[in-house]
């Protein structure tokens, strides 16, 4: 909605809506729109989205193992990812459920292109929904799915798989979550998005931050004893 | 003119970057190494779209609103309300306070 709001005036109302459709990526045709507002050529404008959006790259590869069929049923697959079926799919360990980014497709989708022709529409007849605090839904609603995969013990679900394996060896009770990578990882993002934001293009820093996951090629330390077997497998 | 080169550019590059690790490792048992880092993009990248979506605005890293309701909805969710209600709690303290702004 506020993409329609913003690029109507800049690109015209059919381009605006059309541009929601067929690219379907907040992140890039917003970093395009600055470009665009801020006085940069057609080049810059691109190559600023396609930046933001090289976050996908990383991404595919991880939701790659669990897929299943073909390449061109995978290639059609991938087409439909987007950031919250990424999280809305994710189960944890690595594992995706690629039914559910699929079926998470269309119900962001069509709001997407209802929103932003509701806002090429209404222009200045709807105020910024940021005024209602509904900018902050996707933060909450993204930390309700990454919550489950720092702290397994306390949230149900996460990388069950993993867990019990360790559960039946240590015995219950310890309360300490096993395995601190994924927390680690999380807290390094977060450091490198907040470091990077100032000084990249937007949608930067969120790609670099997903390097943080690349502390994972190391073995993982055996902390207690007995190490978790099921890593290894 | 320009207008749609830009957006076939912006579509044909999405569209790229999201199918090309589905179409070349689809379906394959990754080495154990892989999985590990595979396992790990995840936080990584929530955390950080978290992040982005709470703490900043364009370049700038700011604290308003949105900080607190992203703190309300953490303390609903750590005591685990459903994430509706997390969601519904976040959106009543950001909109309350910037009411009161």
């Amino acid at each position: 909605m506020s993409f329609g709001l913003l690029a109507a005036p800049l690109l015209g109302a059919l381009p605006s809506v059309l541009m929601s459709a067929v690219v379907w990526s907040g992140t890039a045709q917003f970093a395009a729109l600055s470009i665009l507002t801020s006085g940069g050529g057609t080049a810059l404008a691109a190559g600023a989205g396609l930046l933001a959006n090289t976050r996908f790259l990383p991404m595919g590869f991880a939701i790659a193992p669990s897929m299943t069929g073909g390449p061109l049923r995978r290639l059609l697959t991938g087409a439909l990812l987007a950031d919250a079926s990424f999280v809305i799919g994710h189960r944890g360990g690595g594992r995706f459920d690629i039914s559910a980014i699929a079926w998470a497709a269309p119900l962001q989708y069509l709001p997407w292109i209802g929103g932003t022709v509701v806002g090429v529409v209404g222009a200045n007849a709807i105020g910024d929904p940021a005024r209602w605090g509904l900018d902050v839904l996707f933060p909450v609603f993204y930390l309700s799915l990454l919550l489950p995969d720092l702290f397994p013990e306390r949230f149900q679900g996460g990388s069950r798989r993993a867990r019990r394996g360790a559960d039946s060896q240590s015995g219950r009770g310890s309360s300490a979550p096993q395995n601190l990578r994924p927390i680690i990882v999380a807290l390094l993002a977060a450091a490198i998005t907040l470091a990077l934001t100032p000084v990249a293009p937007p949608g930067v820093p969120v790609l670099v931050a997903a390097a943080a996951a690349l502390i994972g090629l190391r073995a993982p330390r055996q902390s207690g004893t007995r190490g978790s077997a099921g890593d290894e497998a | 003119m320009k207008t749609w080169l830009l957006i076939l550019v912006l579509a044909a590059g999405t569209v790229l970057m999201k199918t090309l690790g589905p179409v070349l490792a689809g379906g394959r048992q990754p080495p154990a190494a892989l999985t590990r880092v595979v396992a790990l993009v995840a936080p990584a990248v929530i955390s950080a779209l978290i992040v982005a979506g709470t703490f900043t605005h364009g370049q700038e890293l700011v604290i308003d609103a949105r900080a607190a309701g992203l703190a309300a909805g953490a303390i609903a969710l750590w005591f685990r309300a459903p994430p509706v209600v997390a969601m519904l709690i976040a959106v009543i303290v950001c909109a309350l306070l910037r009411l009161a702004t």
